[in-house]
């Protein structure tokens, strides 16, 4: 009904752009809501340093552990900083880390992925045995000793994160590449004479984008989560630099005297990964009409 | 089925050496060995005494040999003794924490199977309903909280408002006066938290995957044919349709292990329990070389286990593989 209503919107009005959007967020309302969020998410770590109210990491004894006011809207943290400017900043972290990890891991996906379903035979049924093997290891496990031992840095991080979480797009690759090569299409680039790494690249691949987008989104969901884990732990972003993670720590230290420090960073993170997922599973529907849900 | 089986177990052989090959390279290849810890900048530790020490631990090798003598000690449940001052076995380190980590598992795998079944089955019986939308929100939020978040926040409400659950370990002060039933009591008090924390990231997938499993197993040919038979629309849905919906959920099941153990770090150490995770935790604080890798390897053969456990009782559970056909 919603479609009906903006498809009338479009013929009559007079900004058919404007018109046209109101049409898609009727049609994929959970990609719209999803996009919103993450734009919000974007927008605000690009601006951090203009906005934020206070310095991130200037201490103030003067304001230790105040209540959320007026002055600090999300209150102070234990050595007086103004939390709801760490959580500007933090949005940065969880940013950078969400998008370098999954840029990392689609790119190792992609590769394995295009060589087994590209090649076959040995290669393919090595690379994917190694697959299956690290998909069954304790990813967590792996994560928390390489960090331990190199030094928790935001860079390690992304790193780490990127090389645990290939498997997924891996082996997404190899499955659309082999479902590709039966069609018509590709049998007739084949029949012309298109072999190798350009047959991946020109026809299979951009075929293939699609689910990759979906999961790479999805993957930066993921990547969000196990770092703002791992800075709870206090092996992922070092104090007195902000993340969203590390304050939570300080909320678990504080818990009978202030839930301020629980509350707002575990909202945003909940948020955030809430807009990539519903981002994602948007960008599937609008993808995939098989997977919409009439 | 035994062939079957017996393939299932051969298969698990390169994974076992994989995996060690893989711990063994990660705990290597970085930098920062135990003999550089806190001895670094201490004026009065020379190079020679470095020495010293990378030849005791048997450091100074060449990595092919050290993992070779690692692994034909792994052979005989062999994992060497801790780093840390008390110099223990890693392996009476970590069996007499395994147990409430298993635990806790083992209680959030029921957790989840009695909660996610039925709101899978519902949102799919009663499809689009109201039930369905909210049980649709419940799995968007449940996959998008962080567990860590939901623990503290659980901790704040009913351990410090209410004071009903107590917020961490898992037994109280006076734990040793109680008498047998009061101690369970206390146990499962210091558990109600920690086991649901630990659900909660399954819960929401397995229950979005039992209704899309529902769904599809109702539109198959066979409940068709049922329907046409004039079988009651009960009978069909719980005793023809859910029965199939149910068998992908225990290789479900068996994947989800490995997110269940390394989420044993974070409940550990958020609820301050005594388990593996925490000892892992501890191990990678302090670059203790010998017991990361084992409790790594230990991790990874558990999840081994857990898959094999779930191939197993998939093999028993349908009949196409059970009576030698191929799955």
């Amino acid at each position: 009904m919603n479609h009906q209503v903006a498809k009338i919107q479009i013929e009559r009005s007079n900004n058919p752009r404007l018109a046209a959007l109101a049409v898609w967020w009727s049609n994929y309302p959970l990609m719209a809501v999803g996009g919103l969020i993450v734009a919000t998410v974007v927008i605000t770590a690009a601006i951090a340093p203009w906005v934020a109210p206070y310095d991130p990491t200037l201490i103030n004894v003067k304001a230790i552990l105040l209540p959320p006011s007026w002055e600090h809207l999300c209150g102070t943290d234990t050595l007086g900083r103004d939390v709801f400017t760490r959580m500007l900043y933090g949005a940065r972290v969880s940013l950078a880390v969400g998008f370098v990890a999954v840029g990392i891991a689609i790119a190792i996906g992609i590769l394995l992925g295009a060589i087994a379903g590209h090649l076959g035979g040995k290669a393919d049924s090595v690379i994917m045995r190694i697959t299956d093997m690290v998909l069954c290891f304790p990813t967590f496990f792996l994560i928390l000793a390489v960090i331990a031992f190199l030094e928790p840095s935001i860079w390690n991080i992304m790193i780490v994160i990127g090389l645990t979480s290939w498997m997924g797009v891996a082996r997404l690759v190899r499955a659309e590449l082999l479902s590709l090569r039966r069609r018509e299409f590709v049998q007739a680039a084949i029949s012309l004479g298109v072999a190798g790494p350009r047959m991946v690249w020109r026809y299979l691949l951009p075929n293939a984008m699609g689910p990759i987008l979906v999961s790479a989104v999805l993957g930066v969901a993921g990547a969000v989560l196990v770092e703002s884990s791992l800075s709870f732990l206090g092996l992922g972003v070092q104090p007195p630099d902000p993340s969203w993670g590390n304050i939570l720590t300080e909320g678990k230290d504080n818990i009978q005297i202030a839930w301020w420090l629980s509350v707002y960073p575990g909202l945003a993170i909940l948020i955030t990964v809430l807009g990539y997922n519903l981002l994602g599973e948007g960008l599937r529907d609008m993808l995939d009409p098989r997977h919409r849900q009439k | 089925m035994q062939r079957y089986l017996f393939k299932r177990l051969f298969a698990m052989i390169p994974l076992l050496i994989g995996i060690t090959v893989i711990s063994f390279g990660i705990m290597h290849v970085a930098p920062g060995e135990p003999t550089v810890v806190g001895q670094q900048l201490d004026a009065k530790v020379t190079a020679a005494d470095r020495e010293r020490l990378r030849a005791y631990y048997g450091l100074d090798k060449p990595l092919y040999e050290q993992y070779w003598n690692w692994l034909k000690r792994l052979a005989v449940m062999d994992f060497g003794n801790s780093f840390s001052s008390d110099n223990r076995p890693v392996l009476d380190k970590v069996m007499e924490r395994l147990p409430i980590t298993l635990w806790i598992n083992v209680l959030a795998i029921g957790l989840i199977l009695v909660i996610a079944v039925p709101i899978g089955v519902i949102s799919a019986v009663f499809r689009d309903s109201v039930l369905d939308r909210s049980a649709t929100v419940f799995v968007f939020i449940g996959f998008a909280i962080p567990s860590f978040w939901l623990g503290l926040l659980l901790m704040i409400a009913f351990g410090v408002n209410l004071g009903w659950l107590p917020i961490s370990g898992i037994h109280d002060y006076d734990w040793q006066q109680m008498g047998w039933f009061e101690q369970q009591m206390d146990l499962a008090a210091h558990l109600i938290l920690p086991v649901f924390v630990s659900a909660i990231g399954g819960l929401a997938g397995m229950s979005r995957f039992m209704r899309s499993g529902m769904l599809e197993v109702i539109r198959a040919d066979y409940i068709t044919t049922a329907r046409a038979m004039g079988l009651p629309e009960s009978q069909i849905r719980y005793r023809y349709a859910l029965k199939n919906a149910l068998l992908p959920i225990i290789t479900l099941l068996g994947l989800s292990v490995p997110g269940l153990i390394g989420g044993s770090v974070i409940v550990e150490y958020l609820f301050s329990i005594p388990g593996m995770g925490r000892l892992f935790y501890e191990a990678v604080m302090t670059r203790d070389y010998p017991l990361v890798m084992g409790i790594t390897v230990i991790g990874a053969v558990l999840t081994l286990l857990g898959n094999l456990m779930a191939d197993i009782s998939y093999a028993w559970a349908d009949p196409r593989i059970r009576h030698g056909g191929k799955a």
